[in-house]
């Protein structure tokens, strides 16, 4: 293989489900650059050819057809057309080959482009198996491009298809297809037309532009200020052929497929009857049966929640220690004073809140990897197409709900595959309200402190049904929210749905660590930028401005040190400090039983240095507990204090404080930051969702008056605001970046903000009204 | 008649439209005149149908695939 050359780029094209990212994969090996496409911020994924750095190949985003519909058509348009970067020089159109004819119509319409083409013949196997036979050499010859057999699975085919690329081939000389007499006559003098008023239309793109604009009331909208002569002349043809009863419409489609059809029936053999059925017709028999269907999808959902929330849990406790130790190092290593403060409490910590949601977010992803490559997820969109339709989504938008469940930003991102530009705002609206895992740990921890521990007919748990409740409310809102948006926004516009239900195939772990690993990085880069930043903002909102902690503070710890020195003193009394320091030591060290079975220590050193040794307990306690006052009055003073108690009377009918309105102003970074906050407030140190001592001190907390701050209508209050509220400063950025404006991330936040202080206002002040406290 | 009133298990033969507007990804996914379509079954709540067509397996609402006429095969 040639070693140095010009340099070559290659797209790589096909509809969903082809294993186009399979075969992406195999060209590449697994070394990829993930970058952004100039201009527009859609993940461009590319890498140089094994064994060839001079070709570059880019994997563009599944479709259907170069009509975009979906905003990943869009782009695969976009490249190909030249509008983002210089068109490729060699296009590879993954083809399904046991789907040949609606496959070659994308390709038929990227060879009109006059780009070169290869087409990757991909699962001949399966193919094979459904008893069609393709001869490759005849097609290759109809479509005058090279034409490679594959089992990208397997990796065959693969010295053929860089061989095929390599030779640099050339675009085909003429379109094979025919459009009807009646349009085909008409479109020389259009084609001339545009091109004189818009000079910057390639000469090989002006069939597809005036094809697009003759049948898309979208696409000749766009021509309208550009070229008002073009687009009246279109107009009036549109006129005159609806006066004849032209099908114009349907002309380019009707004109492909009339010719792909014959080019298939001829170049492929029925070898056997496919009438017996198929292991795929088999298991949709049982999954998407009327009865067995919905069960086996919600069964299957709950195990991958049930997993999500157990498996994960030692991974995170892990983490989290792991960062709690990484900081106390940090701490012990460096010179105590604000930079150690900024890196460990701000740095440290930032990045801790970020990494801690990793194991659940890697797991949920598993899970939704296994569903896709297996073919499951377009039947769970099948099963769920009719209640999404009620609110007026499709089921093609589970599976971006279904990935909000982890972390809304990649659910968000995934809302790219939707066919329709309405349906993907609305997605991208109300993902946001089901139960992300930064909500969990705040879940946690109000649950466990002020949900009793009882059942409720002997066997389901309060603790349990309120968890569940809390993902219930916000789903179940997502589902008005997405109704609402319909009703009041999207008025008369209605959503479709043409979705493919793929063969189901053995799902490949390579394959699906990897997509699981890209998305999680979706989350961890994007996400974590904005967390990491945040945190640190915090940490100087925290610590500034700084407080003078006061006469009696200094007070205390002289108080303390004079009590440790008095008991040293009356311990000693006769004796030095050093007679008894071997003794102290040991005790130091935890060998309490050990110092009475030492021969050489004579009973009355030992108990001198025991009575040492437990003044100087008493002192570390003491000064850490004034340490905690210290840090719990910095936090008052400081910016965050001063916000939550400004914040205060507006919270105060929730039920909330000027404690819990400060951890919520800092939950703006990321919802469990309030956790970690309020242990600073209620100074117990390192606190995490499970910490028992922080648990005892909200119970504890009193009003000057007496009443407890916290009660349980006040956690349940607090509970549904943060299953509502929008916390998170990272959704609305990539609701910005995927919706291209500040309007929408804008009415998100008011909207999801309001419930949640409506919510939680009626909850509390309802509540009270019962007689609760 | 047309697609969306064929039941599980019938076949038939696609005739024409009963609007020319209708969504252009019906046309592209191969939803043309001559063409055979099978209705294999229908999803739980009964929409959306779940058909073969080309040789492959597409899900259509009813109220699209009622845009659709064919001829019943028997």
């Amino acid at each position: 293989m040639t070693a140095s050359g010009a340099p070559l780029r290659v797209a790589l094209a096909g509809n969903p489900n082809v294993g186009k990212t399979t075969v992406f994969n195999l060209l590449t090996g697994m070394r990829q650059r993930v970058a952004n496409f100039p201009g527009v911020t859609v993940e461009r994924k590319s890498g140089a050819l094994a064994n060839a750095p001079e070709v570059e190949v880019v994997d563009l985003p599944g479709a259907y057809s170069l009509n975009p519909k979906s905003l990943d058509e869009k782009i695969a348009y976009d490249v190909l057309t030249g509008r983002v970067e210089a068109a490729p020089d060699v296009v590879v159109c993954v083809v399904d080959a046991s789907n040949l004819e609606r496959n070659l119509f994308m390709v038929t319409q990227i060879m009109d482009l006059g780009l070169p083409v290869v087409v990757a013949l991909n699962m001949v196997d399966a193919a094979t198996g459904a008893g069609i036979g393709i001869d490759a050499a005849a097609l290759s010859h109809a479509l005058a491009a090279p034409v490679v057999p594959m089992v990208a699975r397997q990796g065959k085919g693969l010295p053929e298809l860089k061989r095929a690329i390599l030779s640099r081939p050339s675009a085909a000389p003429a379109r094979r297809w025919t459009l009807m007499d009646a349009v085909d006559a008409r479109l020389p003098a259009l084609m001339a037309r545009l091109r004189q008023e818009v000079p910057s239309v390639p000469e090989t793109h002006a069939f597809m532009e005036v094809l697009r604009a003759l049948s898309e009331d979208a696409a000749l909208e766009q021509w309208q200020d550009q070229a008002p002569e073009f687009s009246r002349a279109i107009v009036a043809l549109r006129k005159e052929y609806e006066g004849r009863g032209v099908a114009y419409r349907h002309a380019e489609v009707m004109g492909r497929y009339a010719w792909i059809g014959p080019v298939v029936q001829a170049v492929s053999k029925k070898e056997k009857d496919a009438s017996e059925l198929s292991v795929t017709d088999r298991i949709d028999a049982v999954a998407t049966h009327r009865v067995l269907g919905p069960i086996f999808f919600f069964v299957l959902l709950a195990l991958v929640f049930q997993a999500v929330f157990s498996w994960a849990v030692p991974a995170m406790d892990a983490v989290e220690a792991g960062i709690g130790a990484l900081g106390g190092l940090v701490t012990s290593l460096l010179p105590a004073g604000m930079a150690t403060d900024l890196l460990v409490d701000g740095v440290i910590a930032g990045v801790g809140n970020v990494v801690v949601f990793l194991p659940q977010i890697l797991l949920l992803f598993f899970f939704l990897g296994l569903m896709e490559d297996s073919g499951y997820m377009a039947r769970t969109a099948f099963i769920m197409d009719r209640v999404m339709k009620r609110v007026g989504l499709s089921g093609g938008s589970v599976l971006p709900l279904l990935s909000s469940y982890a972390c809304a930003i990649p659910g968000i991102m995934a809302a790219r595959t939707l066919d329709n530009e309405r349906d993907r705002i609305i997605t991208i609206m109300v993902a946001p309200l089901m139960s992300c895992s930064a909500r969990l740990p705040v879940y946690t921890l109000f649950i466990a402190a002020f949900i009793p521990a009882g059942t409720l007919f002997g066997f389901l748990g309060y603790q349990g049904l309120t968890m569940f409740a809390m993902y219930f409310m916000g789903t179940a809102m997502a589902f008005v929210a997405a109704w609402a948006l319909k009703r009041l926004v999207f008025r008369g516009s209605s959503s479709y749905f043409v979705m493919e239900l793929p063969p189901y195939r053995r799902p490949r772990m390579r394959q699906v660590l990897w997509r699981m690993i890209q998305r999680s990085k979706i989350f961890a880069v994007r996400a974590g930028r904005i967390i990491f930043t945040l945190s640190i903002v915090l940490w100087f909102m925290a610590s500034f401005p700084k407080v003078d902690p006061g006469p009696e503070m200094a007070l205390m710890r002289q108080e303390a040190e004079a009590e440790r020195e008095a008991a040293h003193a009356a311990a000693l009394a006769g004796t030095s400090a050093a007679s008894v320091a071997d003794v102290v030591a040991l005790l130091e060290e935890g060998e309490s039983a050990r110092v009475d079975s030492i021969r050489y220590i004579e009973p009355e050193r030992v108990d001198r240095a025991r009575l040492v040794h437990a003044a100087d307990l008493q002192f570390d306690a003491r000064s850490q507990e004034i340490g905690q006052m210290e840090r719990s009055r910095q936090i008052r003073g400081s910016m965050i204090g001063l916000f939550g108690r400004a914040l205060e009377p507006v919270m105060q009918p929730l039920g909330f404080d000027w404690k819990m309105s400060a951890g919520i102003v800092a939950a703006f970074a990321a919802r469990e930051v309030i956790v970690s906050t309020l242990g600073i407030i209620y100074s117990v140190g390192e606190v995490d969702e499970t910490s028992v001592a922080l648990r005892e001190q909200l119970k504890a907390d009193r009003y000057p008056d007496g009443r407890p701050v916290f009660t349980t209508l006040v956690a349940l209050s607090l509970l549904v605001f943060f299953v509502f509220a929008l916390q998170c400063m990272s959704t609305l950025a990539i609701a910005r970046r995927e919706l291209n404006s500040w309007l929408w991330p804008g009415v998100m936040w008011l909207y999801m903000t309001g419930l949640a202080y409506v919510f939680s206002l009626a909850l509390y002040q309802g509540g009270r009204l019962l007689g609760f406290q | 008649m047309t697609l969306g009133e064929l039941k599980p298990g019938e076949q038939g033969i696609i005739t024409g439209y009963e609007q020319e507007a209708l969504p252009n990804r019906l046309l592209e996914m191969g939803m043309l005149p001559g063409e055979r379509v099978a209705v294999l079954r229908l999803a739980p709540l009964g929409d959306p149908m779940d058909l073969r067509i080309r040789g492959y397996r597409l899900s259509l609402r009813k109220e699209d695939a009622a845009l659709i006429r064919v001829d019943r095969l028997r």
